[in-house]
């Protein structure tokens, strides 16, 4: 399904060159979308509250969020996020290197929308988000901005 | 919850009472890649019963990932969502809402509700076999299931 208005994601990922990757992977997508990279949980948090710096910043579509992060790690944000009616509804997809049954059931547990782990390739990963992008930009109806 | 073994198929529950969808539904997942059982139930009470096991479901599997459709008769579907996920030894399956009923209002309460994604439900039957397909390739082979 093709929408006017870009889909906004919110990319929290300490890695660059995850981030460069998951940037160039949803730039190919079918559907227009701008995408917001943060470092750190802390400032996951700020963007999503729209503070400090981002005053500006539109309201995330999707979250798309590793788990291991500097300052607050991703259980932390994801438990803010789903414990925050104010930001409950947007979907929010773990994107993480952990395979760890623990890691899947508690990100379940506090509400992760899906779990997704990161291919060491890069080849696999490329596809990894372009499933992403295709599933939740393209089948899946997003909250109604 | 039981961990899921790599060989062992994945146990889908699909909660949806036109018979048609139900079908088609299936026909999708049969071509899947994965194997898996669909169990299929056609109201809200069957598909409370059969994740809690209860009556004739003592025995049934604990699903992998549910499938429910929002009109349905006995208990609507965000009860059975509603009731699904706040139940702690449940709240962990992945559940996605398929529904011809995408008014914002049921999108906005369905993620409230936590459900894990909502998939419109397309009218024409063709459009229909993709969008399962679609779930198929994205929650049985990319996502990592609890």
């Amino acid at each position: 399904m093709t929408t006017p208005v870009p889909v906004e994601v919110l990319l929290v990922e300490d890695n660059p060159g995850d981030v460069r990757l998951t940037r160039e992977a949803l730039r190919d997508g079918k559907v227009r979308n701008n995408l917001h990279a943060v470092p750190d949980g802390v400032e996951a948090m700020a963007f999503l509250r729209q503070t400090g710096p981002y005053t500006d910043v539109p309201r995330p579509d999707v979250i798309l969020l590793d788990l291991n992060l500097p300052k607050k790690n991703g259980r932390e944000v994801l438990e803010e996020i789903k414990g925050d009616a104010a930001l409950q509804d947007i979907p929010v997809v773990v994107l993480t290197t952990s395979q760890a049954e623990q890691d899947i059931l508690e990100s379940y547990r506090l509400r992760a929308n899906a779990y997704v782990t990161k291919p060491v390739g890069l080849q696999q990963f490329l596809t990894v988000v372009q499933s992403i992008e295709h599933f939740w930009f393209e089948i899946v109806k997003l909250v109604p901005r | 919850m039981s961990k899921r073994t790599e060989s062992a198929p994945i146990e889908v529950l699909l909660i949806e009472d036109d018979r048609a969808d139900a079908d088609l539904t299936m026909r999708a997942l049969s071509r899947a890649k994965l194997h898996n059982h669909v169990h299929h139930v056609t109201d809200g009470h069957a598909a409370l019963a059969f994740v809690r096991r209860e009556g004739t479901y003592a025995t049934a599997p604990v699903p992998d990932l549910i499938l429910l459709d929002l009109n349905l008769p006995g208990r609507d579907g965000l009860e059975v969502l509603e009731e699904i996920k706040r139940d702690e030894r449940l709240r962990t399956i992945p559940l996605i809402v398929i529904s011809a009923s995408d008014s914002p209002e049921n999108v906005r309460r369905s993620y409230q509700l936590h459900a894990n994604a909502f998939v419109p439900k397309p009218l024409d039957p063709e459009k229909f076999l993709e969008a399962v397909g679609s779930i198929e390739q994205f929650w049985l082979q990319v996502v990592k299931l609890p």
